[in-house]
């Protein structure tokens, strides 16, 4: 499904990820783990043909397809999509009108949708303007549930989500990567990026990475990954791969 | 319902920008129409009862002078507009009168249509009496072909009786080569309503007004709402302002402008002079091309317990906003699109859904042309 070669990517004058190695097959998900300011979300958003993030060498391939140039929508034309960690607030631009918007032809029952993530209140507010941590989250959802893309990244969907969210937010998104079906059928696959874990109930992850300063340092089981840095932290996980 | 209007000396493509203004030729969703073509006065009917669309010169004579309103919200000596208006012999313009009591479920339209190369002048009298409500929509266009250029005066004075509201929403659709200078006042009494709503989306050459609300009477309301777009040749000076004088009286006032090229002045006054009262002043412009958004905000305040503030912001697109869009698969013009369609959504409330979808058809108008 993913496979980004040797990438380097700068901000700025700044280079911010180096080297980066990544495969992913289909119907797998992964998990992105790692301190913060480590380059995850930063990552994530140049796979998503993020403007601020320049590309500098390597390359992203996407369904044998080399992505690296093309812009955001040509990336979500293709299949992939993204559940933002802090989405902007756009003034006067009603949920229900860019939920519309982005539906285009697709015949998909708006109202219904989403009234499955409670979030049929907020069509005609304006996107994330005084959402709470779970609403923005759900309104996320809410609109993978109709871009339905076959590439998920997500940026830490769990994190500003009260418990019962989480159960909401991590039900939903396990049936858009088609967890709910038998491992052979799977062909949605997902990147995910997570602090707490809570997450990884509801996804059924297939390995893990852990990111540090702008490389991928670690990978493993994403379960023993995140008790290992539970129990002793992000710098003696770090330091065992050294060992 | 009052008869379709005819007429036939406009072309096809003239009668397209008449119906963009909200003027429905065929009468099926309005009970009222006054039209005035230059200075000839084509139509002035109203079947809703209660009601009474009257010419300028009618009203006079049939409620002698009306001079408990014409020129009383509105000085003669204000200006120049003014003055020349005040000094016509043969004065054009409509009467609109909503006695005691009425309303109007489907809105009266007015449209003021400027074909030769000439001053189209008006004077207006807007009048709700105690306890009605009364709902307008104000189309004012030009020729497709108007040749050299002209201009339009209007004065329109409004007068919000005791429990009553007006709504006015006022869509133009004039050409690069015309100039405008509406000079309109309203007076609202106690427990009125007063909202205005302006929509500006196509060029002119230049406009110039700043209608004034003055809330004289206790628990009294002015919403005035305007959305204008300046292409290059266009200046646009344009404001609306509200004096707090009645005890609960409240006032907002909001303006989005965009600018692609043109001149944009946005002003807004608000004075508090009464305790009790409050307002609030919005100004948020967008620069698409290289143009002048000059936002005035004022807010006096005069007395303890008086509320007034004001934000105004101009600025750009915001490219994080273009790419969460295009994240979800839209190019880079949808996206733009969509954010600028929701820069310029201002719902106001208390005004019909039918004058509402108006505005929104003359924005999607715009919008379907590519901002």
């Amino acid at each position: 499904m993913l496979q980004i070669e040797d990438l380097h990517v700068r901000i700025g004058d700044k280079e911010v990820l180096h080297d980066i190695n990544l495969h992913i097959g289909e119907g797998e998900t992964h998990v992105l783990l790692g301190p913060n300011g480590s380059g995850k979300t930063t990552l994530l958003m140049t796979i998503m043909g993020f403007t601020n993030y320049r590309i500098t060498e390597g390359k992203i391939l996407f369904k044998g397809e080399d992505v690296t140039t093309m812009k955001a929508h040509e990336r979500a034309k293709r299949g992939m999509g993204m559940l933002f960690q802090r989405p902007p607030t756009i003034s006067g631009l009603k949920l229900g009108k860019m939920l519309t918007a982005i539906s285009k032809s697709k015949g998909v029952n708006i109202p219904e949708l989403a009234k499955s993530v409670h979030m049929d209140k907020f069509l005609e507010r304006d996107i994330n303007k005084g959402f709470s941590g779970g609403e923005i989250k759900r309104s996320e959802v809410l609109q993978l549930m109709i871009q339905n893309p076959d590439f998920l990244m997500l940026d830490e969907p769990e994190s500003g989500v009260d418990l019962e969210n989480i159960s909401l937010i991590g039900t939903a998104i396990g049936s858009l990567l088609e967890k709910d079906m038998h491992l052979v059928k799977r062909k949605k696959s997902g990147l995910v990026i997570t602090h707490t874990g809570f997450i990884l109930d509801y996804l059924d992850a297939d390995k893990g990475h852990v990111m540090c300063d702008g490389e991928i340092k670690c990978h493993g089981n994403p379960r023993e990954i995140l008790k290992d840095i539970k129990q002793r932290g992000y710098k003696e996980c770090l330091e065992c791969r050294h060992q | 319902m009052p008869s379709p209007v005819n007429v036939p000396v406009l072309s096809k493509a003239d009668q397209d920008r008449v119906a963009q203004v909200g003027i429905d030729l065929a009468m099926k969703n309005r009970c009222g129409s006054y039209l005035q073509m230059d200075q000839e006065i084509v139509q002035a009917e109203c079947s809703q009862q209660g009601i009474e669309i009257l010419s300028f010169k009618k009203a006079m004579e049939k409620y002698d002078g009306m001079k408990e309103y014409t020129w009383q919200a509105v000085s003669p000596e204000k200006d120049d507009i003014t003055r020349y208006v005040a000094a016509q012999k043969d004065p054009k313009g409509y009467v609109i009168i909503a006695h005691k009591g009425s309303n109007n479920i489907l809105p009266i339209q007015a449209c003021l249509y400027l074909g030769r190369e000439q001053i189209q002048h008006v004077h207006n009298i807007i009048i709700a009496e105690e306890g009605a409500e009364l709902h307008i929509i104000s189309g004012c266009t030009s020729g497709a072909h108007v040749g050299k250029g002209g201009a339009h005066y209007g004065i329109s004075e409004f007068f919000v009786k005791k429990d009553a509201k007006i709504s006015f929403t006022m869509i133009h659709n004039w050409s690069e080569n015309i100039e405008v200078y509406p000079r309109s006042a309203s007076i609202v009494d106690d427990n009125g309503v007063f909202l205005s709503n302006y929509v500006c989306m196509q060029p002119v050459k230049k406009i110039q007004m700043y209608p004034t609300a003055t809330l004289r009477g206790t628990d009294t309301v002015a919403r005035f709402s305007t959305v204008v777009i300046s292409t290059p040749g266009s200046y646009i000076d344009i404001g609306s302002r509200a004096i707090l004088e009645g005890r609960g009286a409240s006032a907002e006032l909001i303006t989005r402008a965009i600018t692609k090229g043109g001149t944009i002045i946005s002003r807004g006054d608000i004075k508090g002079k009464t305790a009790g009262t409050r307002g609030h002043l919005e100004c948020k412009g967008l620069i698409l091309n290289d143009g002048i958004i000059d936002a005035i905000p004022e807010i006096e305040g005069s007395v303890v317990g008086t509320e007034l503030s004001h934000e105004a912001a101009v600025g750009k697109l915001a490219q994080d906003e273009i790419e969460y869009l295009m994240s979800r698969g839209l190019d880079e013009d949808e996206a733009t699109a969509t954010i600028i369609r929701g820069f310029l959504d201002v719902k106001i409330a208390g005004l019909p859904e039918a004058l509402q979808r108006q505005i929104d058809a003359s924005i999607d108008v715009a919008e379907k042309a590519g901002f």
